[in-house]
């Protein structure tokens, strides 16, 4: 099967060329980090895998599980598996996390065939999962990311990903905007749910991340491709000497 | 929100309008038009006294002097009063039906696809019910169980009968029959509608509600309602209304008169869910709406909770005169058009006493081509020390085609007077829309939680029971609006 591939990928938004004859190839099971300077065209990657149509794709490919990814809408993609964690979690006012996480973990059993949570068992895995990653009952109370912390909102996400159960989950800077501390939590919960069987693409600008969780192999991308690939070692590089060499 | 109801939502959100269908039922009619000939006819249909038949002509008489209020932000052709049938009843009813056997099945069937099972057993815990089907009330369940309690609730029909003295002392005191032509026209030809009396300090144990249908043809239905709240007592009321799909306009003008003496306390709900017309604008209910309530005594509370997603065209204002010292007016509103819907709705509070106060909040929601106007009127008398008035009010716009409009009137005699007034217009957000898509819900799954979300602070102060109907009304007038 191939799980992930993208070729000679070209992205625009209003004109511009941001992804220029992008490749990369993820399998299963594999920790890939996507690493570049500021406008390198990284989140735009993100939300091009997602389905974002803000975003122009004028050519390429991008085959997910064996299925053209491109001719499949926000909704499907994400039911067949594929997991945004936002850079910026969005604020949804009077919408309790409880319904809203219900109904999604079940339009992606039902489109995998599989029977639906009831309400009981659904409750249960929620309230478990939530206590791993220290999230109070409290909080499960509130509307969706109204009036979270930079670190509960990012925790927030952790937590959905960890109901859902995503083939591919992609942190887009997960580490914005988190101090030292919340990002040790943050990272000590995507570790917590961290499944071998799984692949996960790491966003990110800075190498810190990766000091908690750490990747098979490491891109640099620049000026919207990716420019050099290697192991941990190039995070090093970079945190040594920035992005100038690349 | 919980889980069961956002299910519901998904399922419900597929749906059409599906109270659209006709009972085929003989009904029993006058001739067409007004005149005072139909007025006798419907006041001796209801065997009523003299003093009753006398009321309704002088009513008669003010209504053909007046013309229909035209500030409201309305299009809508005239509306001619000579093609409308004023009565019409299931035949068979001349003798009201003294239990369920009586009744015609196919009634109990309509009640039962509208989910409003008659037999007491099945009707929802808690929940006493009077059904009015055209213009004649069905039945009303767990009468007898109010009546260990003193407390009166019955048709206004057989209140007539049974309660002259309550109904000559009240009926028209809030809402004068002179004060518009719908006001004026209803009182001249009300049909039926229910009756409610809380005795002193007695707290009603249950809901009571009323069901009204449209079924029969260029019809129209002219309830009336008149509850009192006796000292220190308590009532929630709720009402619900549907009518069958039809290309044709019919016309709903209602007068509903709350009264709420010392320290006595009213809650009224409605879910207006009246057919809305199709996608094209065509056919649907005109609703011309009176509610008015009267906080007589000290530290009384009126509380009016509305949820309007149906009719083409609502015209209502639910007010509260608080004229008590210290009394309370409360008014929460959802108010959603679609298609080619018009909405003109809003309140009014018009604070008489000393410390008296008011809260206002309204959601306003318009989809397709729709135009959604909040009306509001808050003013303060001369002897109204220190009252206060809170006014929330929030647009929320889906589409570029529709609109929202918010009127806000304030008139204060009274120096020591607080008013605030908060207002926002908003669009759905793309952010949240796509958020919600990554999460794998479909595109009116995500508007309908959104939306949801938006109302819930006047979804909440509806009764437990009503709260799931009301979301799922919420996400079927949603249909049809995004994709």
């Amino acid at each position: 099967m191939i799980f992930l591939n993208i070729n000679n990928l070209n992205v625009s938004i209003e004109g511009k060329q941001i992804l220029n004859n992008f490749n990369i190839t993820i399998n299963q099971g594999e920790v890939h980090a996507i690493m570049g300077p500021n406008g390198c065209g990284k989140s735009t990657l993100a939300n091009v895998l997602a389905g974002n149509e803000d975003y122009e794709v004028n050519s390429g490919k991008i085959i997910f599980k064996d299925e053209d990814l491109l001719d499949l809408n926000i909704e499907q993609r994400a039911q067949k598996g594929l997991f945004l964690a936002f850079q910026y979690p969005v604020e949804i006012p009077g919408v309790n996390i409880t319904p809203f996480l219900h109904a999604s973990i079940n339009s992606k059993l039902k489109n995998e065939k599989k029977p639906e949570l009831d309400n009981l068992s659904f409750a249960k895995l929620l309230r478990k999962n939530a206590e791993e990653l220290d999230i109070s009952s409290d909080m499960l109370k509130r509307s969706i990311n109204t009036g979270f912390s930079g670190g509960e909102k990012k925790r927030y996400e952790i937590l959905q990903m960890s109901i859902l159960n995503p083939e591919l989950t992609i942190f887009d800077e997960t580490d914005s905007g988190l101090d030292v501390d919340a990002l040790k939590i943050v990272t000590e919960g995507i570790n917590k749910f961290k499944n071998p069987k799984k692949s996960y693409l790491i966003i990110t600008h800075y190498q810190k991340l990766l000091d908690y969780i750490h990747p098979d192999h490491v891109h640099v991308m620049r000026n919207g491709k990716i420019v050099k690939s290697g192991d941990i070692s190039l995070a090093t590089e970079i945190e040594a000497s920035g992005y100038q060499n690349f | 929100m919980d889980i069961e109801t956002s299910q519901t939502l998904n399922k419900y959100a597929q749906d059409k309008y599906k109270y659209g269908f006709v009972t085929d039922i003989d009904s029993d009619r006058p001739k067409k038009g007004l005149d005072e000939e139909t007025i006798k006819f419907i006041s001796n249909k209801k065997n009523e006294p003299q003093w009753m038949l006398n009321w309704r002509l002088d009513c008669y008489k003010k209504w053909l002097k007046m013309s229909d209020p035209k500030w409201a932000n309305l299009k809508f052709p005239e509306i001619d009063y000579q093609d409308i049938y004023y009565y019409s009843s299931p035949k068979g009813f001349e003798d009201k039906p003294k239990d369920l056997s009586e009744v015609d099945p196919k009634l109990i069937e309509t009640y039962n696809k509208l989910g409003i099972p008659l037999e007491e057993q099945k009707v929802l815990a808690g929940v006493a019910v009077d059904a009015v089907f055209d213009s004649v009330s069905v039945a009303t369940t767990y009468k007898g169980e109010l009546e260990k309690l003193g407390i009166v609730f019955c048709s206004i029909s057989e209140a007539v009968q049974n309660h002259p003295e309550l109904v000559k002392k009240y009926l028209g005191s809030v809402i004068p029959p002179g004060d518009h032509s719908f006001s004026a026209l209803n009182s001249a030809v009300f049909t039926d509608g229910s009756f409610v009396y809380i005795p002193e300090n007695v707290k009603c144990p249950m809901e009571l509600s009323t069901y009204f249908r449209i079924n029969a043809e260029e019809t129209g239905q002219f309830e009336r309602t008149l509850i009192i709240a006796d000292k220190g007592s308590y009532v929630s009321y709720l009402e619900g209304c549907t009518a069958p799909q039809r290309d044709t306009n019919q016309l709903h003008a209602a007068n509903v008169e709350l009264i709420a003496l010392e320290n006595a306390e009213i809650k009224y709900s409605t879910v207006q869910n009246w057919y809305p017309g199709d996608e094209e604008g065509k056919g649907g209910i005109y609703n011309f709406v009176t509610k008015r309530g009267l906080c007589k005594g000290k530290n009384s509370k009126i509380s009016w909770t509305q949820v309007e997603t149906g009719s083409a065209i609502t015209w209502k204002y639910p007010s509260c005169i608080l004229k008590g010292d210290n009394s309370i007016g409360e008014f929460y509103s959802v108010a959603i058009t679609n298609n080619f819907q018009q909405a003109d709705t809003g309140t009014k509070m018009t604070h008489i006493g000393k410390n008296t106060r008011s809260k206002i909040i309204s959601k306003g929601i318009s989809l397709g081509h729709s135009q959604n106007t909040y009306r509001g009127n808050v003013s303060f008398l001369r002897k109204a020390d220190k009252a206060r008035n809170y006014t929330q009010c929030d647009s929320l716009l889906v589409g570029n085609k529709c609109g929202a409009h918010t009127i806000p009137y304030i008139d204060s005699k009274n120096k020591s007077a607080i008013v605030e007034h908060e207002a926002s217009t908003s669009k759905i957000n793309e952010d949240q829309l796509y958020y919600c898509r990554q999460r794998g819900l479909n595109h009116e799954e995500a508007v309908s939680l959104i939306v949801n979300g938006f109302c819930k602070q006047v979804l909440q102060e509806l009764p437990m029971e009503f709260a799931v109907e009301a979301q799922k009304l919420v996400s079927i007038s949603l249909e049809g609006s995004v994709g």
